[in-house]
């Protein structure tokens, strides 16, 4: 059966226990009585490649798998990879699939070592990945379980997971295969832990050390020493120092080295570095408060293959920086978001051997037109680019981005207060690759969009902020852009139910649309994007017309939607909670916050079994008992917001239950703002920004 | 006149130590192998004796008739100081640093003789040697160092035997607690100085200042002999019976000596209860790190240093950092099922045992029947931490 079984990269979630058992065993005692099946002619086979291509498709897989008892069993059999979203259904559903090979706990807060000792004991060697990133309260006893029974773990994820000590890094060191660890924010382990999983994983390729403040220059050099076969290595925000560099960058095959903000490193330091490694792709060295431009030539020094650097919030960019990256012939990104850049520095950057295909000045200060227009010109296979809150730039550096990098896909130009309206039809007429374009906070208006909705390949536009867009400029964009999957429309005044029903109906591939304060907006938008079923993150934060009828139409059309920001509707209430908890299965992440919803409606969503995040700040409606209720049904929360004064209100004990069960509370003590912020009120405000700047 | 005495008397000890060196060392060696050889086989010679048993006692005679004449040589040489007249003190000095040069060759020649066993070793070129001993400086000096202080004692002395007085303090002297006794009414000090000021309570006649002072040190008597101790311990290396003496700096190294090698260790380190000391410094000493983290490495060596114990992984393959125990991973085992004790955190003990998935299968939420004074969760009141539900376990 293996080899039918295609490669399943994409994790499917199991949000329920299927409860359609019994039905499922009605049917097939019926088709016992009646010797006819015809789903047994079927081969495994056939089956196996009929479920590959429902892969994408949850509700399909779950139907397919109530057909019968042998279809029932081949979906068991068929699937590989599972993400849960509660864990107190690990055990029940792990014994249902016996053959997982990539297991997904990182929406599970709480995971016990008993849990971990059922996967382990009922996957044992077919176990190949877990992902445990944000899960919490498993310890060195679990992992242990882990380490006995599956020996053929290649990756495991413990990022954030705080709690975990030298124990528990010494049971990771039992598990020989590992090649993949990211120990994120794993505080508590020391050169001891690490020194374990260096001696005991010795085919580790990808090691994530971010974060982990209890490392020295010893543990990390002992990796050096005995993994040899890493290619990705990542120290950020760790105390290491220069000591530890030269066994690093004597690795043999390291391909990806990332020391951002590591205060550790300095110039001396890496002045006795004698050579660089000859391997090295990508390296990071962002915000490295105590790292010029001498102390990376030293560290580069002798790394050819070069492709990617990334030096965000670096020292100034000067010249002789870089010149400096000129030998380097491969090189094809280069990120120095938010440095200080002098005109000679971009343009030597302008002048070198290699061709960028990607190039990311955000925030940089010192980015001129002049400048600017060199690089692009000299770099004509520019991909990506990212000009964001550039101010200095006007139109005439677009005019030359647009005509000499015809190839561009991403262009990213919030907040470049000085490009006039008519530059962004520049970018519509010449730029038709685009797929990703943020416009946001600029000065475009409905000519642009209608020249920008010639890019029919773009999937992303940002464009909130932008206050002379009206409904014109965005039916333009639904009828040009059939592929967009992110619509940004914050604050966008303008737009009313005309502009987003052009949406719905052109953009049926929608994933994610924002509103937010969108106040012309009503139920009849919300009907018409309710065609859209791929859409999962709807955004009508301060859309005060919407009422109850529009969400149930959302909930209806839409069953993926996971994010949602109901902030400030105030006339969603109890009664559009029912809808929202029946239908919408995969809801993650909901904000209630000055609505008319009170505990009822809260209750009803603890049907929503995947909730995680609530946030319900200024609720009037909401009692402190049927708060606590609705807070103990819904099992999965992760983190709640709440007012300060509820606090108290609710049994210490209760909250100290609910804590335990691994949700986070977070008590703000906001003054209630009744009023939705006037758009006109915050127009006045940016442009007294403008004026400033 | 007095130091003319000086040197014969150096001489003669010179000559009677060569003499007991002589007849200590096996007088079986061939004396043809003699030759300035590397000092440190000298060692082995008493052992070796076995390797040459066709060895030329006439040959062994011949050498030792050589010595004699050398020695001879020497006796004249100070002799002419004796009846010289020196004025300039350099010249004495000279001469003087002369004699212990050709001591020194004699005495090298002699251990060598003893340790020339080896075959590649070339003979001795008697006529070379003859402009060699004026010139036996430094270098040989400096080998004769090696050869005397083999051991790894502390107190390396470059002294040759007989250079200096040799000083024997009685064992209860040495464990006595003070030093320095008033005659007077018999209390005890450590030092001089406080038994000097004590003596002021016992008359006038000690309050003047020369009584008071510093006693100077009798230059005139024994300008330069050097003072060394010896232990009174018979047989120990220390004590100056034994064959390759090596004698004690100050009377602080006999009294530490003499306490660490022939005392109880009467002083019980008292965090780990198992090392002990007769020294009270060197309890001190131990305790200052005594209990640290002890470094461990999978193989049971432990080290002091945790980047020796680094350096130490990073050399042998196949060796691992441990853990200490006391971290609980030995001594603890995963539960069954349920691996909440493993945390010992409030919320843990509130949750610990609790059946997740059973815990909220009472309630029906679909059905909006649910009446909040009918809980099915008791909360316990503050305090009590076994928190029991309908369906978990204690």
């Amino acid at each position: 059966m293996g080899e039918v079984v295609s490669c399943h990269n994409e994790i499917i979630g199991v949000a329920t226990v299927p409860t359609s058992d019994a039905r499922c065993l009605k049917s097939l005692r019926f088709s016992e009585n009646s010797k006819l099946n015809p789903f047994d002619a079927l081969s495994e086979e056939i089956l196996f490649l009929i479920l590959d291509h429902l892969q994408s498709n949850a509700p399909a897989k779950k139907s397919f798998s109530h057909v019968c008892r042998s279809f029932y069993a081949v979906e068991s059999r068929h699937r590989q990879a599972i993400r849960f979203f509660r864990s107190d259904l690990i055990s029940a559903v792990i014994s249902r699939y016996p053959f997982v090979s990539r297991v997904d706990l990182s929406l599970c807060t709480r995971v016990s070592d008993g849990a971990l000792a059922s996967i382990a004991g009922k996957l044992g060697p077919s176990l190949i990945s877990i992902d445990l990133s944000r899960s919490r309260y498993f310890s060195h006893l679990g992992l242990n379980s882990l380490a006995t029974s599956c020996a053929s773990l290649v990756e495991i994820n413990l990022s954030g997971a705080f709690d975990l000590d030298d124990p528990a890094a010494a049971a990771i060191g039992r598990l020989k295969n590992l090649e993949r660890l990211w120990l994120t924010r794993c505080k508590l382990v020391t050169d001891m832990g690490l020194g374990c999983i260096a001696v005991g994983c010795r085919k580790l390729k990808l090691l994530c050390l971010k974060w982990c403040l209890g490392l020295t220059d010893l543990g990390v050099g002992l990796v050096a020493v005995k993994c040899k076969e890493i290619r990705s290595l990542d120290l950020s925000y760790t105390m290491v120092t220069k000591k530890c560099l030269p066994g690093i960058l004597r690795l043999p095959t390291l391909e990806e080295l990332s020391l951002v903000g590591c205060p550790g490193i300095d110039d001396e330091g890496l002045a006795t570095l004698k050579e660089g490694c000859k391997s090295l792709q990508v390296l990071d060295m962002s915000n490295c408060q105590h790292v010029s431009d001498a102390g990376l030539s030293s560290i580069i020094n002798g790394a050819f293959s070069m492709r990617q650097l990334i030096l965000a919030y670096h020292s100034p960019v000067s010249y002789s920086l870089a010149s400096s990256l000129q030998k380097f012939a491969r090189l094809e990104a280069i990120k120095l978001d938010g440095c200080q850049i002098t005109a000679s520095g971009l343009m030597a950057l302008g002048s070198s051997c290699y061709s960028l295909k990607e190039l990311s000045l955000s925030k940089c200060s010192g980015v001129t037109d002049e400048a600017l227009s060199f690089v692009v010109t000299k770099h004509k296979g520019l991909m990506k680019l990212d000009i964001t809150c550039c101010r200095k730039i006007t139109d005439f550096s677009i005019s030359c981005i647009t005509s000499s990098c015809a190839s561009l896909i991403s262009l990213k130009m919030e907040s470049c207060s000085l490009v006039s309206k008519e530059a962004f039809c520049l970018v519509g007429e010449r730029c038709l690759l685009l797929e990703e374009l943020d416009i946001t906070d600029n000065d475009i208006d409905n000519q642009g969009l209608k020249a920008i909705s010639n890019c029919h390949n773009l999937t992303i536009l940002k464009m909130g902020l932008c206050l002379s867009v009206d409904d014109e400029g965005i039916v333009h964009i639904g009828k040009g852009c059939p592929k967009l999957e992110e619509l940004d429309l914050y604050r966008s005044i303008g737009i009313t139910d005309t502009a987003i029903m052009a949406i719905a109906q052109g953009c049926p591939m929608l994933k994610s649309i924002n509103l937010a304060y969108c106040t012309e907006v009503t139920d009849n938008a919300l009907r018409s994007l309710s065609k859209c079923s791929k859409l999962n993150t709807l955004e009508i934060r301060g859309c005060s017309q919407i009422s109850d009828c529009g969400l149930a139409t959302i909930a209806e059309g839409c069953r993926e939607i996971a994010k949602l920001d109901l902030k400030k509707c105030y006339d969603i209430s109890d009664i559009g909670m029912v809808p929202l908890a029946h239908l919408c299965c995969s809801l993650r992440q909901l904000n209630l916050s000055y609505s008319s919803v009170t505990d009822v409606g809260l209750l009803a969503l603890a049907n929503t079994s995947c909730l995680q995040s609530l946030t319900i700040l200024h609720l009037t409606g909401l009692m402190p008992k049927g708060l606590a209720v609705a807070l103990l049904a819904c099992g999965g929360l992760r983190k709640v917001k709440l007012n300060m004064s509820l606090k108290y209100q609710i049994s210490q004990q209760l909250i100290i239950y609910l804590e335990s069960r691994g949700c986070l509370f977070q008590w703000r003590d906001k003054p209630f703002q009744a009023e939705v912020d006037a758009n006109e009120v915050w127009k006045q405000r940016s442009q007294d920004l403008v004026a400033v700047v | 006149m007095d130091l003319k005495l000086k040197g014969c008397a150096e001489s003669s000890s010179s000559s009677q130590i060569l003499s007991e060196l002589a007849r200590n060392l096996s007088p079986e060696m061939p004396f043809s192998q003699l030759s300035s050889t590397k000092p440190d086989k000298s060692e082995s010679a008493p052992f070796t004796n076995n390797k040459f048993p066709d060895w030329d006692p006439r040959l062994m005679l011949n050498n030792l008739s050589f010595l004699e004449q050398k020695i001879h040589q020497v006796q004249d040489l100070v002799h002419s100081i004796n009846n010289q007249d020196y004025q300039v003190s350099n010249e004495l000095a000279a001469q003087k640093q002369l004699v212990t040069a050709d001591l020194t060759s004699i005495i090298i020649q002699l251990i060598s003789t003893a340790g020339s066993l080896l075959p590649c070793i070339k003979s001795f070129n008697e006529s070379s040697q003859q402009e060699i001993f004026p010139l036996v400086e430094s270098s040989k000096a400096a080998e004769l160092d090696e050869l005397t202080n083999t051991s790894d004692h502390e107190d390396v002395d470059n002294l040759l035997p007989g250079s200096y007085e040799v000083l024997q303090l009685e064992k209860e002297e040495i464990l006595a607690p003070h030093t320095h006794f008033c005659l007077i009414c018999g209390k005890g000090f450590k030092r001089d100085a406080n038994l000097r000021m004590h003596m002021r309570g016992h008359g006038d006649e000690y309050k003047s200042p020369a009584a008071l002072a510093k006693p100077l040190k009798d230059t005139d008597s024994e300008p330069n002999l050097i003072k060394r101790y010896s232990c009174p311990f018979v047989g120990c290396k220390r004590n100056k019976e034994h064959k390759k003496f090596q004698p004690l700096k100050t009377i602080l190294c006999v009294k530490n000596h003499y306490k660490r090698s022939h005392c109880d260790k009467s002083y019980t380190c008292s965090r780990c209860k198992i090392k002990k000391f007769s020294v009270l410094a060197d309890l001190k000493t131990h305790e200052k790190h005594c209990g640290r983290e002890k470094w461990l490495c999978s193989c049971g060596t432990s080290f002091s240093r945790k980047d020796k114990l680094f350096g130490h992984v990073a050399l042998f393959q196949g060796h691992t950092p441990s853990l200490p125990i006391d971290e609980g991973k030995a001594s603890r085992e995963l539960g069954h099922g349920d691996g909440g004790e493993a945390k010992a955190d409030v919320g843990d003990l509130v949750f610990s045992d609790v059946d997740e998935r059973g815990l909220f299968s009472l309630m029906n939420f679909d059905c909006y029947n649910f009446d909040a004074s009918e809980t099915p969760y008791c909360f316990p009141s503050s305090g009590s931490s076994g928190y029991v539900p309908g369906n978990g376990r204690a």
